[in-house]
């Protein structure tokens, strides 16, 4: 018994076509912005400095004709989000809505340039900077989740590194400090671990004692031991390490290769990790116990022994991004100076898909929107420095709220593995 | 017998009630002393490791206790503290219930403040008996809508509230420093963000300044009390609270019985909400008198703790946020008797948690505290 | 290779899983494994493939006492196990899933993929199997899987093979090529325990049967001297008769008419494909089919629990397409969720609470927003006894119930009330025989009363006891009717179109 297909090119409700509708409001609602507000700049260039003087290779200026760009800007916005609403299709969404938001961005940045010069090259080094202790922690983040810890506990994890690292550098040195960092991330690792697979304490809950935990700790000391002892409280800062040749590049040189050990540390980590994760047997393994824990019980692989293992590295890695605040940045500990970047980190870990490039990326995004603010304060713009401050999180919400469906957790995410 | 008189039977016996059991009483009651006990102990050798001595360490324990308990503007201090935990708390109970974490009380808190003081301040000439219910109901709204942003952004993509109310955290300091310096609201003459002050008729009146001029207690502890006795009503006598449980502990069961997953989000998350927002207007209108940058100083992620202990039953929460005032209230009279820094409240309120979190860690502590080979777990 | 189990004793909590059970498996042999659902099976060899420590008794291999202390020594001393849930991970591709735990790797811990799929041809080419290495888990049919969980037990050159209850997903002619798979297996020499519940399947390929039931070894047969019937009295106990009693077929009018249906899945793939069935008053309809071929996203779009994406579902004349579930429930339709754990019953909640689940809002139960929790209680009790839901009290946690108990509870939540339609999903799967009869006898009570009923199973049996008429669904479309107006049901005719063979 047959039964012919009627309707030949019926209009499916599906998933992915309420989604790119949603992306494609979005995107005409971007179109709107940047030609009503962004493109609203009479005659003038918009001049974004690529070099400095000093540099070994010194490009011309940028000059962006204003109203110009944002127009065309403006039409491809429309563009891109009419081709969603008709088209559809679930590949397209996240690429589109992407470069949607740069766009976007380059037309904000152009409208609040305009008649003014920028240096785009020294903002695009501090958006590095930025990144640094967010990507770590995101990294943290990943290596926990991905075999099925949560990790709310990030936060505390910076915290510790921050504080370790300027009373272990104060005491011996920068290198010092680092390792000392690493070794109490690793032992606030080790704790999540044995609350969460030994203890089976609620992974939120053990996540957030811990951040308590330490915030208390950091901040009874720095106020009982800190104020009284303040040679306790003053490490050195790493300096900058120019790589030979690769720094001369022109705009990347700079971003990349002109940094400190923080900077360098967290790249090669995010490279580390994503051989880990993805090409060695251990990975694999970690992996299994992510996705399906009994699975990998069967298999004689040791659920109890990799959770413990991953999120005591997850401790140190974010140790060692905690350590960057102090080390790296201001070389004192102030108290809860970390000031919800381990939260962040979690949204860019989410962001990011579980992955560590991805993690990295979505850091980015957060040190750009971070340093984007701080420079744009000199370029006086009519909007106030509180909704530049707000622009990323504003952001992270649209994104978030928007990609979902796209980004799947490992499987076994925030479950505890019980053997019998 | 006859086959009806034996279902009748059948029916009496399924309606009896189990009687408590051991291992209920040692959850409930055991485990959280030993929890506050230990946490004291291990507080003392944070500051032996911090080079206290222990006679200060003896002085710092009475006066802890002393300014907590010690006297009636103890009592009002510890009460005055919890209240706003004990409201904030509830909020976030409530959404622990039906199964979301909602981090956002701090922005919550800091909306509700921010709206209860506009009014506070901006209408002249009102009667009390309309002017701070007004406040308060500002207060209530602005957490409420606040906090539903979060909800419905959740309930109409899936986004996770964690990271969405971790974002509108970080927006609402950034919208409340944008706030104080706005010229309606800034105190004239000022040039630091803070708001001008709440007219007397729109303050949360102090109960015991006849006994003594410092008294701060006030008559928000009236609503605080109210809401509990609310939020358990809500949770356990209601067909709105079972729904909140239902979804909590399943929420796929919940959809296949026909409840509206998305309106239950919206709905748990506006009233979360609604609690902090009052929360909010309690510390503006009963403590504070105008609000300042970051003048939620924390409560909301207290809070978030204080609903953990109290295992979000709004019972326990209030004896949670009793503590947690208690400690606060204390450790301030620590501060100033002993020298010790307050912060010292914070590493034991987090160990309490931690072993209230962690009955297996009691257990393995302190084996002779609990019947032998009781369960380990509860399953 | 001869592997002996001496008085394994096994308990969770309270529950005694094993209670001194004694077997021996022998090389080149196939040994049946008979009990019903709880009877302790899976438990036992869970214990043999160490995943579980027993709390009493020892296992010997070849005479010598063996300890296992994970699987990890089960499988270094040559058992392996195919889990009745399997146990792949399903991002993972099919070669992955078959190394993990032995991965071929290179210097700095590489893992060697292109090695591993090379192994898994080999394995294939030797045992005659098919499956491409580099699919992912996720896209594959369950009876693949099934073909991937015997390849990762042979790449670990097992020599004493588990099968937990393999048939329970196969078509009955993928149950065929299955036996044809046992059974080379066999001669090549492996051990094999064979778990079943199914009576016809272990006389089918056993060479002996040991039959489990509450934890314990209660009597022991061989194929061709032991009848079915004395199997089937040795698994429950009990004399059993597998006839179920119902009046003549007298249909009424249409109830449920659905047209051209069409559903997605959750990655917009179609699960049910322009389909159009009806469900008249006081027929049984049953939904034959192969899991994963819709008949869960069909229940659900009925429930209102899932979007339709296309087409009508009429109730009693009223256009539903849309409706939500709570206005489905208010206008008599019930729905008996095919997963109880997720979505019938929360596990946290009381017998009571459970009990009113869907119908806490009625003016019953609740006066505008309050409860009405006397109410509830009376009412929970009254149906907890009418449906025989075995509980101290009905203030106990309902994952605290048996299976079938909270089965029960499913049930007597559904049909303790004025309902005309039941969609009942898997509505005895992993339930004790007891339980079965006593559900099967209460959806006839509902059939005689008038109440149209659509059935989704995958156990054919059940379906061809139980309907007046049955479909057969292959790949989101209805395929086949047989019974009533269509051809009289025939096993061998359905399994053709459950497998999807135009008949
Ligand atoms: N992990 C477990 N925890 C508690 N009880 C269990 C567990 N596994 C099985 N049981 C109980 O042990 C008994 C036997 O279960 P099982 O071995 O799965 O039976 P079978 O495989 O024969 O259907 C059942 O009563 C079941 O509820
Ligand atoms: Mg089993």
């Amino acid at each position: 018994m047959a039964i012919e297909t009627v309707q030949a090119n019926r209009k499916l409700d599906t998933q992915a076509g309420r989604q790119s509708r949603i992306a494609a409001v979005l995107l005409v609602g971007l179109s709107a912005l940047t030609a009503m507000v962004f493109a609203q700049v009479g005659d003038g260039d918009a001049v974004f400095r690529l070099s400095r003087a000093s540099d070994a290779i010194v490009l011309p200026d940028l000059a962006v004709p204003a109203m110009e760009f944002n127009y065309i800007a403006a039409g491809v916005l429309a563009f891109l989000g009419v081709r969603l609403w008709i088209r559809g299709g679930s590949g397209r969404i996240s690429l589109s809505l992407g470069f949607g938001l740069l766009l976007a961005v380059a037309a904000f940045l152009v409208w609040a340039t305009v008649g003014k010069a920028f240096s785009l090259t020294g903002m695009l080094q501090a958006t590095v900077v930025r990144a640094v202790p967010i990507a770590l922690g995101a990294l943290a983040g990943v290596l926990s989740e991905r075999v099925a810890v949560t990790n709310i506990a990030i936060e505390g994890m910076l915290l510790a590194g921050a504080f370790t690292g300027a009373l272990a550098g104060s005491l011996l040195g920068g290198w010092g400090g680092i390792a000392a960092a690493v070794l109490v991330g690793g032992l606030f690792g080790l704790l999540l671990a044995a609350l969460v697979v030994t203890y089976r304490v609620d992974q939120i809950i053990a996540g957030v004692v811990i951040n308590l935990f330490v915030l208390g700790v950091t901040s009874y000391v720095s106020s009982q031991v800190f104020q009284e002892y303040r040679f306790l409280n003053n490490a050195p800062v790493f300096r900058v390490i120019s790589i030979p040749l690769l720094s001369d590049i022109p705009v990347i040189g700079p971003v990349l290769f002109q940094q400190n050990i923080f900077v360098y540390g967290a790249l090669i980590m995010v490279a580390v990790a994503t051989y880990y994760l993805f090409y060695t047997r251990s990975g694999l393994r970690a992996r299994a116990v992510g996705e399906h824990p009994r699975a990998a019980d069967t298999l004689g692989i040791d659920v109890y022994r990799i959770r413990y293992i991953n999120v005591t590295i997850a401790g140190m890695v974010a140790g060692f991004g905690g350590a960057w605040l102090t080390l790296g940045l201001v070389g004192r500990f102030d108290e809860n100076m970390t000031g919800g970047r381990g939260f962040i980190a979690l949204a860019a870990m989410i962001f990011g898909r579980w992955h560590p490039v991805g993690a990295l990326m979505a850091a980015l995004i957060f040190g750009f929107a971070d340093s984007l603010q701080q420079k744009l304060a000199l370029l006086q713009t009519p909007i106030p420095a509180e909704f530049l401050a707000m622009a990323p999180y504003l952001a992270t919400i649209v994104v978030v709220a928007g990609l979902i469906g796209v980004a799947r957790a490992p499987a076994a995410d925030g479950k505890p593995y019980i053997k019998e | 017998m006859s086959e009806q008189g034996e279902t009748a039977t059948l029916t009496a016996r399924l309606l009896e009630r189990a009687a408590p059991k051991r291992a209920d009483f040692e959850d409930l009651v055991i485990v959280p002393v030993f929890a506050v006990v230990v946490a004291l102990i291990l507080g003392g050798v944070a500051m032996l490791a911090t080079n206290v001595d222990l006679e200060t360490i003896g002085r710092s324990y009475v006066a802890l206790a002393y300014g907590s308990i010690g006297s009636i503007n103890a009592l009002s201090e510890t009460i005055t503290a919890a209240t706003p935990l004990i409201l904030a708390g509830l909020g976030v109970a409530l959404g622990f219930r039906a199964g979301l974490f909602n981090i956002g009380a701090e922005g919550q808190i800091l909306m509700g403040g921010m709206a209860a003081v506009v009014v506070g301040f901006s209408f002249t000439g009102l009667p009390m008996l309309v002017h701070l219910p007004l406040a308060l109901l500002a207060g209530i709204v602005a957490g409420a809508l606040y906090a539903a942003i979060a909800g419905w952004i959740r309930a109409a993509t899936g986004a996770h509230e964690v990271i969405l109310t971790i974002m509108l955290n970080m927006i609402s300091y950034r919208l409340v420093d944008y706030m104080l310096r706005m010229p309606a609201i800034q105190r004239p003459g000022r040039s630091d963000p803070i708001s001008s002050s709440v007219l007397p008729t729109a303050e949360l009146p102090r109960l015991l300044e006849w006994l003594g001029p410092n008294l701060r207690l006030h008559s928000g502890v009236f609503l605080m009390l109210a809401a509990v006795l609310f939020v358990y009503w809500l949770l356990f006598r209601s067909t709105i609270g079972f729904e909140f449980r239902a979804s909590g502990e399943s929420p796929e069961a919940a959809r296949f019985a026909g409840m509206r997953s998305g309106l239950i989000i919206v709905l748990v998350m506006a009233l979360g909400g609604a609690f902090a927002g009052l929360a909010g207007a309690n510390q503006v209108l009963g403590v504070l008198g105008r609000a300042s940058s970051g003048f939620s100083a924390g409560i909301g992620f207290d809070a978030l703790a204080v609903a953990l202990l109290g295992r979000s039953h709004p019972f326990g929460v209030v004896i949670a946020g009793l503590l947690f005032g208690a400690l606060e209230a204390g450790g301030r009279q620590m501060q100033v008797d002993a020298g010790v820094s307050i912060d010292l409240i914070g590493i034991i309120q987090s160990l309490i948690i931690l072993f209230i979190a962690a009955p297996l860690v009691v257990r393995a502590l302190f084996p002779w505290g609990f019947r032998k080979g009781a369960p380990a777990s509860k399953e | 290779m001869e592997i002996e189990l001496r008085g394994i004793t096994k308990r969770f909590g309270e529950v005694v899983a094993n209670s001194d059970v004694n077997l021996t498996i022998r090389a080149g042999e196939v040994l049946g494994l008979l009990g019903e659902n709880g009877a302790g099976k899976s438990t036992l060899m869970n214990v043999l493939s160490g995943l579980y420590r027993p709390d009493g008794g020892e296992i010997l291999i070849d005479g010598k006492p063996v300890q296992f202390r994970g699987p990890g020594d089960a499988i270094r001393a040559g058992i392996g196990m195919v889990h009745q849930h399997f146990m792949l991970v399903p991002v993972f591709t099919v070669a992955e899933n078959v190394v993990l735990g032995v991965e071929p790797t290179g210097p700095v811990d590489f893992l060697d993929l292109k090695k591993a799929r090379a192994q898994v041809r080999e394995i294939n080419e030797t045992y005659g199997l098919e499956v491409d290495p580099d699919e992912y888990i996720e896209n594959l049919p369950v009876g693949v899987q099934q073909r991937v969980e015997i390849i990762k037990v042979l790449f670990r050159s097992a020599n004493a093979i588990i099968f937990d209850e393999p048939t329970a997903v196969l078509t009955p002619q993928e149950v065929t090529e299955f036996f044809a798979i046992v059974k080379s297996l066999r001669s090549a020499g492996k051990a094999i325990v064979f778990i079943t519940h199914k009576l016809h399947e272990i006389l089918e390929v056993a060479d002996r049967i040991s039959v489990l039931r509450e934890g314990r070894i209660v009597g022991e047969g061989v194929p061709g001297k032991t009848t079915d019937l004395e199997l089937a009295e040795m698994m429950v106990g009990r004399p059993v008769s597998f006839k179920v009693d119902k009046t003549p077929f007298s249909p009424g009018p249409v109830l449920l008419d659905v047209q051209h249906l069409t559903v997605l899945r959750e990655n917009d793939a179609v699960a049910v494909n322009d389909l159009t069935l009806n469900v008249r008053a006081g027929e049984i309809v049953g939904i034959a089919g192969v899991q994963g071929n819709g008949q869960s996203e069909l229940v659900e779009a009925l429930a209102g629990v899932r979007r339709v994406a296309g087409g009508s579902v009429m109730f009693q004349g009223k256009d539903i397409t849309g409706a939500s579930a709570r206005d489905r429930h208010r206008l008599g339709m019930a729905h008996i969720p095919e997963d109880r754990q997720r979505t019938g019953i929360i596990a946290a909640f009381t017998v009571a609470e459970n009990m009113v689940l869907d119908t806490y809002y009625d003016s019953r139960f609740s006066r505008g927003l309050a409860m009405d929790w006397q109410a509830v209680n009376q009412n929970s009790a009254a149906a907890a006894a009418a449906f025989d839901v075995r509980t101290p009290s009905i203030f106990e946690k309902a994952g605290h119930l048996s299976g079938g108990n909270q089965q029960k509870l499913v049930v007597a939540r559904e049909l303790n009330r004025d309902t005309k339609l039941l969609i009942a999903s898997q509505p005895t799967r992993g339930l004790d025989v007891g339980s079965i009869e006593y559900i099967h006898k209460r959806i006839v009570d509902a059939r005689e009363e008038g109440d149209g009923i659509l059935i989704v199973s995958s156990e054919l049996d059940e379906i061809m006891s139980l309907c007046d008429r049955i479909l057969v669904m292959f790949k989101g479309r209805i395929v086949a009717e047989f019974g009533a107006a269509g051809r009289p049901a025939n096993k061998n005719d359905i399994g053709l179109a459950m497998a999807g063979v135009a008949a």
